[in-house]
């Protein structure tokens, strides 16, 4: 695999979305996230920063698996359905290649759309920083700009590549709504991953239980990045769990792209 | 060879639940020689851009070889060496003509500064002015055909595959895309298209191959195709008046009436035209043309054609 040509497609998929106005989310949660952060100000004395940063980490993953599910499901299918792929796959550029610049291309999106909410995010953490009183800052359990939330959206940004690699491997043998429905599906049952491991406690079925174990080992588990609660209520976060996280996230993106690839390279385009 | 395929066979598979293979070609076995043009005729669904996109790996065989430039179909370095038009094509509507031959200029490695001459030239080569700093999503059919053999050619390739290059196209159009065909070919680049239009064909090509129903029904030189053997004469006189009529009649040859006060008499190839036209001038109707039918390529593919109706594969359950 040459890293000149997956460069080459990771900066066209990256124009791609730059130009189908993709970073436009980014002004939406800017908007929202000022308009909730007022609100929620003038409701809610003392609890107010909590809930800002609950909410803040929320959207950036919402709006980020947003981008990763449609992006990356259009990522492919729409040089198929379009007929693009003709041309480009005439030119010296392997199948593989492609999967990767184009995973690659949706990556950079993503970083570039997440630190941009982070930026409007931390702009909305300062102003209320000024603006608190002596007393309400001191009841704060953790300081409003906390570099540790940095933290939490890296982990965010890793399931967002998992999601995206997801939407890639669904996209190359199927419809672009199954293949959003199969990744959403995946999004959330991936949330629920400890409870699928303790199904046997819940159900007596051992059918039952024996397939919660399966998903449970074959499902990607994106509760393990979740340390949301953990930062806004101003705990550490490991850097061990976070280097263990970057390994599974690593892990199950190779897997992922390796099967797209695998599906991809044998493919016919009537 | 630059181009060679060995009873290349691909079959489809349709329908949902009984699913039917269908056989979209059937063991193709065609070579390319060096600077050549060689043209894959056929009518819709013959088999023709599935046989390129066979030689093109975007289509995987079912059974059979291709080879293109001495490399397996699909090989990234041939690829280096090819341009290739796909049939309507359509490119992201986002990217500028200019921005689309820039990103295909990467791919292939070619440097910025070369990659903007190159892509300038071309484009006005194929005849794209102001439109190339436009979207191309908003550019005319006829204007991406043409946009889509600027970016065939810019790897300076020595083979072009070129599937339906003149569809879409006006009549200037095509007469344009005839001379660039005819302008990379003096260049001595080998030229493969596929067409339905058999007079580009007929003016453009060395040697053709014509499909029917997925199967070669016929492939050779176009000289050695079109038999040259006079089948008759066609005689078009002005001023045929009813006695000189009757007197054609008389004699086997009825002239048949066309606009603007001609007649027209068919001639067989056993028979002399000149007596006929000694008697015509007689009889004081002035003589506007005298012409040997010959067999066109159209003859040629319609005949071939229905021939191999008789014998093709369709649907193999």
């Amino acid at each position: 695999m040459r890293l000149g040509t997956v460069h080459q497609v990771a900066v066209h998929v990256f124009k791609e979305s730059v130009r189908d106005r993709v970073l436009y989310s980014a002004v939406l949660f800017a908007g929202l996230l000022m308009a909730a952060s007022f609100l929620i100000g003038q409701l809610s004395a003392g609890q107010d920063l909590k809930i800002i940063k609950d909410l803040g980490l929320a959207a950036i993953s919402l709006f980020g698996v947003f981008i990763a599910i449609f992006i990356g499901i259009g990522l492919v299918s729409k040089e198929v359905d379009k007929r693009s792929i003709y041309a480009l796959l005439a030119k010296p550029v392997t199948r593989q290649e492609l999967i990767a610049g184009k995973f690659a291309g949706l990556a950079l999106t993503l970083a570039v759309n997440i630190a941009i909410m982070s930026a409007v995010f931390f702009v909305v953490l300062t102003y209320h920083h000024w603006t608190a009183v002596d007393a309400v800052r001191r009841g704060w359990e953790a300081p409003a700009v906390d570099p540790r939330l940095l933290v939490a959206v890296f982990l965010i940004y890793l399931q967002l590549l998992i999601v995206t690699a997801l939407a890639l491997f669904f996209s190359t043998f199927t419809s672009p709504l199954l293949a959003a429905a199969f990744t959403l599906g995946v999004w959330v049952a991936g949330h629920f991953s400890a409870d699928l491991k303790a199904f046997d406690e819940i159900v007596e079925a051992p059918a039952a239980s024996a397939l919660g174990r399966i998903l449970y080992y074959v499902l990607p588990d994106f509760s393990a990045f979740d340390v949301k609660s953990a930062v806004v209520h101003g705990q550490h976060v490991a850097a061990g769990l976070v280097g263990l996280n970057v390994l599974y996230a690593a892990a199950v993106i190779g897997v992922l792209l390796i099967a797209a690839a695998l599906i991809f390279s044998r493919r016919d385009f009537k | 060879m630059v181009i060679r395929t060995e009873a290349l066979t691909k079959d489809f598979t349709t329908g949902f639940a009984a699913r039917r293979p269908s056989r979209a070609l059937d063991a193709l076995t065609i070579d390319v020689r060096p600077g050549e043009i060689f043209g894959l005729l056929g009518p819709n669904g013959a088999g023709k851009t599935t046989t390129l996109k066979l030689l093109l790996q975007l289509l995987f065989p079912t059974s059979g070889t291709a080879e293109i430039l001495g490399r397996p179909a699909g090989d990234v370095d041939a690829r280096r060496r090819l341009g290739y038009l796909p049939e309507h094509p359509y490119f992201y509507e986002y990217l500028t003509a200019e921005e689309l031959l820039d990103y295909f200029g990467r791919l292939f490695g070619i440097e910025p500064a070369a990659r903007r001459r190159r892509a300038s030239a071309l484009l006005d080569d194929v005849g794209i002015g102001a439109e190339r700093r436009l979207p191309l999503r908003k550019l005319s059919k006829g204007l991406l055909q043409r946009v889509g053999l600027a970016q065939a050619m810019l790897n300076e390739p020595e083979l072009l595959i070129l599937d339906e290059p003149m569809s879409g196209l006006d009549p200037i159009g095509r007469r344009d895309v005839r001379n660039l065909i005819a302008r990379l070919h003096g260049e001595g680049r080998t030229i493969l298209f596929s067409s339905h239009i058999l007079t580009d064909a007929e003016a453009l090509c060395s040697r053709v191959a014509i499909l029917a129903k997925g199967r070669l029904a016929a492939a050779g030189p176009l000289r050695e195709l079109l038999s040259e053997q006079v089948r008759g004469w066609e005689i078009l006189v002005r001023g045929l008046d009813d006695a000189g009529r009757a007197a054609l009649s008389a004699r086997g040859l009825p002239a048949a009436l066309l606009p603007g006060g001609l007649s027209q008499i068919l001639l067989p190839a056993s028979s002399r035209p000149e007596p006929v036209i000694a008697d015509l001038a007689a009889s004081g109707a002035s003589l506007v043309s005298a012409s040997p039918q010959v067999e066109t390529l159209e003859d040629v593919f319609l005949r071939r054609i229905a021939a191999a109706g008789e014998t093709a594969p369709g649907d193999l359950a």
